[in-house]
Formats: C-alpha cells, sequence, structure tokens
C-alpha cells in the first residue's frame, strides 16, 4: 500500500486515520467502512446538491440563448426552482402502468443512477482525494458507465410503450456504438500519460491534453455527448419524434430518479473531461485547485450546452455512420499518431518533457484539422451549391397576362 | 440466421408534441422504417361550413378567423373578396391597400411559424422557435393597434376594413418592416448552411412537380417542386398587379426546399409592404355596405394565395341574409393528399421533418 | 388574369369528345351528366388545348331536389378556369363516379363530401368519414340535417 499523502480533511487517509483515534483499538476495521461511508454520503449529497443547481444553470442558460428568461420566480435569479420541482415530482401520483414488466420498470432509475454517481468516485477532485489514484481508474470510469445502457433498456422495455421501447432500442444502438470511439479516444490520453490513473493523468498534463492533442478531445467529447443522449444525438428522448422516449411512463420520484441521472450525466461528463484532457485541479495560484476543477467542468457544461441550444437532431442512421465512419476512423489515426510521437520524444526514463510536449501539439493541431477536412469531406454533406431552380413547363402564370 | 421480425403500428398523435395540434397518424413501422402512414382528421372538426349557414355575412368573418389561426388576415382577406364578388361590392383604394398589408403581415408570420417549428421538429430544442416567435410577437403587435386583437382579428368587412389604422400604426409597421430584413438574415446565418439541418433535409420527402400538380398541392409546397404558380400573379386580386415582386421556387421539392422558398416568401413580403406604404392613397376605408348584406341569387369563387397555398371561398347565395352554402378550400387539407405517398419509405425521424416542412395547421384541417 | 373560359365552348368541346354528356351551360359553367363525370373529367385532363391538370376544389351544394357537384378546375400552363357541375337527384344512397384516378387531389375532398353530404364516390379505393367518426348518424351539411 502507498504511502497516503494528506492534502486536505476531505482526504480518505486522514479521514480513517482520523476514526482510527476516535475508535477504541478494537474496532480498527470498522475506521475503513466508516471513512468510506462519510465519503459517500457527501459524495452523493454533494452530487445531487450539484445537480440540482445544475438544471437551474442549465434552465437559466438555455433562457438566455432563446431571447427569454428562464425560471426566475423563486428565490435569488430563481435558484431555488430545483426545490419547487423537486415537491412537484414528490407530490405527484406514482403511476406504474397495468402492463408494465414491473421488475425492470421499478429498478431502471436507480440502475441508471448509480454508476454516474459511482464514477464520481474515481475523478481526483485534489491531489489525493477518494479513489483517485484507483490504478484502474479510466477503465472503471468506461465500464461503469456502460452500465447505463442496460437502464435505459429495461425503462424502454418495462414500460411497454411502443414509443418507450423505440427510444430504447435506438439508445442501445447508439450507446453500444459510441462506446467504442470513447474508449479509443481515451486511449491517446493514456499513451501519453502512461498511466490509467487519474490522479497520475492530471500530473502528467503539464499541458493540457487538449492542446496535446485536440482530435482525441473532439472524438471524446462528441462520443461523450452520444452516451449522456444530447444533441445532435439526443436519439433516446428524442422529444419532437418519441414524446418523451424511455421515459414515457415513468411519473412521480421514479421520473425523478431518470431527471436526477440525466442531468448529472454532463456534469460527471464534465468532470472526466476536465479531468483527462483540461489537466483537471492544475492551475496557477493563490486560486485553489478545487476552484480551478470547478471552473473548467462548468465551461465544459456550458460549451455543451451552448450545442444543445443551437443544433438540430441528426437522424438514427446518420449517428451510427458517423460513429464508425467517422469518429472510428479519426481515433485510430489519434491512436497510430500519438504512438509514434511517444516513441520518438520520449526520454530514457521514458518521460516526455514539456517542449516535446509542445512540438507534438504543433503537430497535432495539423494533423488534426487535416483528418477533421478529410472526414467532413468524405461524411459531410457536399457543397452549399443547389441547382438553380428551373420554372416547371408545367405551370404557366402569365400566360393570359395582357 | 434470419430473425422474424413483424411491423409496429404507432399512433401518431392526437397528443403529440409534433403533430402541430391535434393530428393523428396511424403509422407501422418495421424498425425505424415507415411502411405505411393513415392520416386521422376531425379531432378540431367545429363544422364552419355548417355555422356559416346560419350566420350574415359579417358575422362570418369572425368564424373564418379560427381556421388558419396563424394567418388569419388571409382567411378574412379570402372571406371578404368571396362575398364582395358574389355582392358586386367595391371596396375602396385605401382600404384593399391595407388589406394587402395585413395579408402579407400575417403570412410573414405564419411562415415565421413554420420555419421555427421545422427546426423545433428537427431536434433543435426552441431556439430558432423562440427567434421565429420574437419577430412574430411585433407583428401581432401591429395587428393589436389595428383591431384590439392578436390572433382571431377579424379586421376585414366586406367592403373594406373595420376601421382606419391609428396614426401610430404607419410609424410602427415602416419601422418593423425595416427591421424584418435583419431577423432572416439571422435566421439563415442559424439554419441554411448547417451542416445537420441539411443532412437533415436535403433530398427528403421529395416530391415531383407533376405528383405535386395531381395531388392538388398548392402553396409553397408546389413552388418547391419548380412550379412557379402564384394567384397573387397569376389571377391578381386586390392591388397585387400593381406591386413588383417575384415569385420565388425551389429546384427539387424536398423539404429544404421548401424552407427556402417560404425564407424567401418573407423577403418578397417586405418587399410587398414596402411598397404598399409608400402608395397607399387617403380616402374611405370602408365601401358604403349595408350592414346585413343581401346578395344576388348565385355563386361565387374566390381565392388568395394565402400562407398555405391557395386559400378560396365558394359562395352560394339565395338572397338572404347569410349564404345558402360557404365552402372553404383550406389547403392545408388538400396538401394533405400526397402526404402518404412522401412518407412512405422513409424514418422516423424523417416523418417528422417531412410533416412539419408541410406547414398544416389542424385549424384549418378540420374546420 | 386567370381567364375563365366560356363555358358554351367547354361545352361543344366535351359534347365534341363525348356526345351527349353536357347537358347545359351558361358563361362560365357546364352542367355534365353525372355519370359522365369521370370520361369528361379525362377528357378534361388529357386534351392538349384544355389541359386542366390542376383539380383546385371539389364540393357538392344541397339544393333540396337534388345535389349540385361542383368542380373547380384550373389549367396551369394556359392559365385558364372552368366550373364543371353535375345535379345528382335524390336523397337516399346517391352516388357519383370517383375522379381519384384522374386527379389524386380529390381524394380528401371527395371523401369528405361523402362525410358532410352524404355523396357516395363509386371507385375511391378508401370511401371512409375523413371528419366525423365511423357511425355518425346523418350527414350535416344537408338542408335536412338536425341534431
Amino acid at each position: 500500500m502507498h504511502e497516503i499523502q494528506t492534502a486536505g480533511i476531505l482526504d480518505f487517509g486522514s479521514l480513517e486515520r482520523f476514526f482510527q483515534r476516535v475508535l477504541p483499538d478494537s474496532l480498527d476495521r470498522f475506521a475503513f467502512f466508516i471513512a468510506a461511508f462519510t465519503l459517500a454520503f457527501i459524495v452523493i449529497n454533494v452530487m445531487v446538491q450539484t445537480t440540482a443547481v445544475y438544471t437551474w444553470f442549465e434552465r437559466r442558460v438555455l433562457g438566455r440563448f432563446q431571447g427569454r428568461l428562464g425560471p426566475n420566480r423563486w428565490g435569488p435569479f430563481g435558484m431555488l426552482q430545483p426545490i419547487a420541482d423537486l415537491i412537484k415530482l414528490m407530490t405527484k401520483e406514482d403511476m406504474v402502468p397495468k402492463i408494465a414488466d414491473r421488475w425492470s420498470f421499478n429498478l431502471a432509475p436507480i440502475i441508471l443512477v448509480f454508476p454516474t454517481l459511482l464514477v464520481v468516485a474515481v475523478i481526483p477532485f485534489g491531489p489525493d482525494s477518494f479513489l483517485g489514484r484507483l490504478n484502474i481508474g479510466i477503465l472503471f470510469v468506461l465500464g461503469v458507465t456502460s452500465v447505463n445502457t442496460i437502464a435505459i433498456f429495461m425503462a424502454g422495455w418495462g414500460s411497454a410503450n411502443k414509443y418507450a421501447m423505440l427510444g430504447a432500442m435506438r439508445g442501445v444502438a447508439m450507446l453500444v456504438s459510441y462506446e467504442v470511439p470513447m474508449a479509443l479516444g481515451v486511449v491517446g490520453v493514456l499513451i501519453l500519460s502512461g498511466s490509467l490513473a487519474m490522479s497520475d493523468i492530471v500530473i502528467q498534463q503539464n499541458v493540457p491534453f487538449l492542446i496535446v492533442q485536440p482530435l482525441g478531445f473532439l472524438i471524446f467529447i462528441a462520443a461523450a455527448s452520444a452516451e449522456m443522449s444530447r444533441t445532435p444525438f439526443d436519439q433516446i428522448e428524442a422529444e419532437s419524434e418519441l414524446g418523451s422516449g424511455y421515459n414515457t411512463e415513468y411519473s412521480s420520484m421514479k421520473f425523478g430518479m431518470l431527471f436526477l441521472g440525466e442531468f448529472m450525466a454532463p456534469l460527471v461528463t464534465g468532470m472526466i473531461v476536465t479531468t483527462l484532457f483540461l489537466s483537471g485541479t492544475r492551475g496557477f495560484d493563490p486560486i485553489p485547485g478545487q476552484v480551478w476543477f470547478v471552473g473548467k467542468t462548468f465551461a465544459v457544461v456550458f460549451a455543451l450546452l451552448w450545442v444543445r441550444a443551437t443544433w438540430p437532431r441528426l437522424r438514427v442512421d446518420q449517428i451510427m455512420a458517423f460513429a464508425w465512419k467517422g469518429l472510428f476512423g479519426m481515433a485510430l489515426v489519434n491512436i497510430f499518431l500519438i504512438a509514434v510521437e511517444v516513441a520518438v520524444f520520449q526520454d530514457d526514463a521514458g518521460k516526455i518533457s514539456t517542449n516535446s510536449l509542445w512540438i507534438m501539439s504543433a503537430i497535432n493541431w495539423a494533423i488534426a484539422i487535416g483528418v477533421i477536412v478529410a472526414v467532413a469531406n468524405i461524411l459531410g454533406q457536399p457543397n452549399l451549391e443547389r441547382p438553380t431552380p428551373v420554372p416547371s413547363p408545367l405551370a404557366n402564370m402569365y400566360a393570359e397576362a395582357d | 440466421m434470419a430473425v422474424k421480425t413483424e411491423p409496429v403500428t404507432i399512433n401518431l398523435g392526437p397528443q403529440h408534441p409534433s403533430t402541430h395540434g391535434v393530428f393523428r397518424l396511424r403509422v407501422k413501422f418495421d424498425g425505424e422504417v415507415v411502411l405505411d402512414v393513415e392520416p386521422v382528421f376531425g379531432y378540431l372538426h367545429r363544422g364552419t361550413e355548417k355555422l356559416a349557414e346560419s350566420r350574415t355575412y359579417v358575422q362570418i368573418v369572425t368564424l373564418t378567423d379560427r381556421l388558419d389561426y396563424t394567418a388569419s388576415m388571409s382567411n378574412n382577406l379570402s372571406y371578404v373578396l368571396a362575398v364582395e364578388k358574389l355582392a358586386g361590392i367595391e371596396a375602396p383604394e385605401r382600404a384593399q391597400y391595407i388589406r394587402v398589408i395585413c395579408a402579407e403581415l400575417a403570412r410573414i408570420s405564419s411562415h415565421l411559424m413554420a420555419t421555427g417549428f421545422l427546426l423545433n421538429d428537427l431536434g433543435a430544442f426552441a431556439t430558432p422557435l423562440m427567434y421565429c416567435f420574437r419577430e412574430r410577437e411585433r407583428i401581432l403587435d401591429l395587428f393589436e393597434m389595428l383591431c384590439g386583437a392578436r390572433i382571431t382579428v377579424s379586421y376585414m368587412r366586406p367592403g373594406g376594413v373595420l376601421q382606419d389604422p391609428p396614426d401610430d400604426f404607419w410609424p410602427a409597421l415602416t419601422r418593423i418592416n425595416d427591421d424584418l430584413p435583419q431577423y432572416f438574415d439571422e435566421l439563415e446565418s442559424l439554419i441554411t448552411g448547417n451542416e445537420i439541418v441539411l443532412a437533415r433535409t436535403r433530398d427528403v420527402g421529395t416530391i415531383s412537380a407533376e405528383h405535386a400538380i395531381n395531388a392538388s398541392i398548392s402553396g409553397p409546397i408546389l413552388r418547391a417542386t419548380g412550379v412557379q404558380w402564384d394567384v397573387r400573379r397569376a389571377d391578381p386580386y386586390e392591388i397585387y398587379d400593381r406591386l413588383d415582386f417575384d415569385i420565388p421556387i425551389g429546384a427539387v421539392g424536398d423539404t429544404f426546399d421548401r424552407y427556402l422558398v417560404r425564407i424567401q416568401e418573407m423577403r418578397e413580403s417586405v418587399k410587398i409592404i414596402r411598397q404598399c406604404i409608400e402608395q397607399t392613397p387617403d380616402g374611405p376605408y370602408r365601401a358604403d355596405a349595408p350592414w346585413f348584406i343581401r346578395a344576388p341569387e348565385g355563386d361565387a369563387y374566390a381565392a388568395v394565395e394565402g400562407p398555405k397555398g391557395e386559400l378560396g371561398f365558394y359562395m352560394v347565395s339565395d338572397g338572404d341574409i347569410s349564404p345558402y352554402r360557404c365552402k372553404i378550400r383550406a389547403p392545408s387539407f388538400i396538401n394533405l393528399t400526397a402526404l402518404t405517398d412522401m412518407l412512405v419509405g422513409w424514418k422516423m425521424g424523417d416523418l417528422i421533418t417531412i410533416f412539419g416542412s408541410l406547414d398544416v395547421v389542424l385549424g384549418e384541417v378540420d374546420r | 388574369m386567370t381567364r375563365a373560359l366560356s363555358g358554351e365552348d367547354v361545352a361543344r368541346r366535351i359534347n365534341e369528345a363525348h356526345p351527349d354528356t353536357a347537358i347545359h351551360n351558361n358563361d362560365t359553367d357546364v352542367w355534365i351528366r353525372p355519370a359522365a363525370i369521370l370520361e369528361v373529367s379525362e377528357f378534361l385532363n388529357s386534351d392538349p388545348d384544355l389541359n386542366f391538370s390542376f383539380l383546385n376544389a371539389v364540393t357538392a351544394v344541397d339544393y333540396v331536389e337534388y345535389f349540385e357537384l361542383v368542380y373547380h378546375l384550373v389549367s396551369m400552363q394556359n392559365n385558364t378556369s372552368v366550373v364543371i357541375k353535375s345535379k345528382v337527384f335524390g336523397r337516399e344512397e346517391l352516388s357519383a363516379p370517383s375522379v381519384i384516378s384522374v386527379w389524386q387531389g380529390a381524394d380528401l375532398q371527395e371523401r369528405e363530401i361523402w362525410d358532410l353530404m352524404g355523396i357516395h364516390f363509386e371507385g375511391h379505393p378508401n370511401m371512409k368519414r375523413v371528419l366525423l367518426w365511423e357511425g355518425f348518424p346523418g350527414h350535416p351539411l344537408r338542408k335536412d340535417f338536425l341534431e
């Protein structure tokens, strides 16, 4: 077991030692569990609260994008709106369709929420927070988040509703497809940092990986927005097509849970992106790392919101084509590129100097732009030129003009 | 091993975010692909044609507001033209100009709604829609200045209009008219070049010119196929023959062309309104028509180019104070004729977009 | 301006192609026999001079003694128009030939006439009520319809 650094009161090590001191010696082994429960309690509550703030944030920002005010009635700037929403959801009647598959119907909201919460455990909010050092960190993230797919299919199947079923079918196809580019997009980060642990990845980012490998960042963020089903990939809900998609039949707090999971996903994605590509808690003094982290997370979330507010949705087959023909190929190019560069630039100790990182950035940006232009030309719409409209010979409205 | 699948039938509507009202489509899907579509109408049927038979000619104006409620001025205009033709009333020139201005404003407002909802159907979360509403709001404010109502205006009367526009109407109209082209530029910069919009609308839901004519389709949908046919030019009513404007047409007849035609038509409408502002003469705003019009026995058909297509009224009179028969040629209703042919073979997402690009208003479909 | 063809001229042409089908005409309208609606429609649509490719509107009027079917036709190439009318006598089990095989645009409008006026169009592939529900008693646009 490695030496536990103490960087703050919220670190697992210091908490465990604190409880060891408080408890009698005979109960030492419980100190671990108590520390774990304390942290879990804090994480879950903080996440849920942050999600509440985030729903307010999203609605306000969307309101500004759309030239309206957004929620502004209750509390300062409408900040208590999430509480009003929660009270409304809790007082609603909890309805289950008679022909629903009750087990999967009732379990789906829980299964949707808990992987999102689990992921938070491995995100390094500070130098040594929680399980940031978990040595399979990024694999854990990819593995746990894919449980969402099952939850969405359970919700869609269990509802015994055709819209929900269509949404779930689309969802499964899309989520499974986008797992691949998402995982491959991360590989570049892993090659550069030489470690799977999230905290090590942060330590390696003397230059944020957003700058070093823009291609990997774009692939990851596109795949991640598909994973959480946000525009332009919101096939699972597709409000204008499927009504509400997989959660059509849900009401009351079960809907609240789905809603929670859905709004927590962008936050968690923002955190992962911050850790992997935006150098996590690193910034410059005197602003503490945690503030940097939150600021970067909300910057990512805001960018996602911006896309959501302006872009239409792709069709289901176009989404699949984009995953397999576009992102997949780009991810392979990215991996190959990074691997070659690492082989060239690393010194005898296997380290890459900051200067080399900057050189890599320059090369990678040039190649990234080239690859994106190439993919856009192959997959994208041919240029804007339309055939010139020619009046059809079938009508001549000037025939009788005199 | 081939998996045995069976088509699934889904009721789209009457409560559905993208049916633009209470419309129902019974769709048979094979996975995502549309196999068959059967439109089901009538959820908003109020029997307008029957009600008209027991009302006086002036009272029926209020019924026409409720047909295409996004462009009630056009309905008013079409109706009063039919009555004027039937009863032999001539509206004063000033009234004709005011009515043309109102009809063109209604066209802009209706096309804005169509564009906004098309983008909403495409999945752009309400942003283009709210932009369109922002401009439409200003047009509705103008209507409010004219008659106190915003949607159900009932502004026109056989033989003229309800009242002369207030003095501050004209500067407000000029201001809005000058602002509108910038709005359209803004809207186009958001939509027209967007990669996803192009991917979703180009060559989707194409209908040929022959098919469109055979299916009696009119309005922007017909013009998008390249058929240059506009009642304002083909059979000019009011003072349209004095105005200089183009009839935009599309090249292919797909969803994107229908959107483009609408945007260009709005620009032409702005041109028309500008000319009308300059040309409107002083004078009476209403002919001396009796309150209870007794049209001579006979029939008359008058049509205008409404925002959705050719909007016509066929009126039969038996000499009484109310019409004997009042048939409404509702463009939204007739444009739905080719709906099944346009939808079959496309995917679920396309179904919503194609239907959205037809721009039907259920008040007019069901009457 | 869309020129309304003279009823007399059109009636003469119709009678030349299909003798004894146009029975009466005035300045703008032509009355034809209900049994001949389909063949006259085919003629009006396909005749290169008349070229009425656009069926603007179909409707029916209840004159108590008889029902009158009214077809508003427009030729988009010549920018001309004509009104074809046809009297269907009787009150019960009325029928007329459908023109859907000539103009698809008649589809919904003929269904609407069946729904509200009660004239059954023979040869229409889907002659069901369109605005009201199946089983609605009577046809409400008739003058003798009482709630």
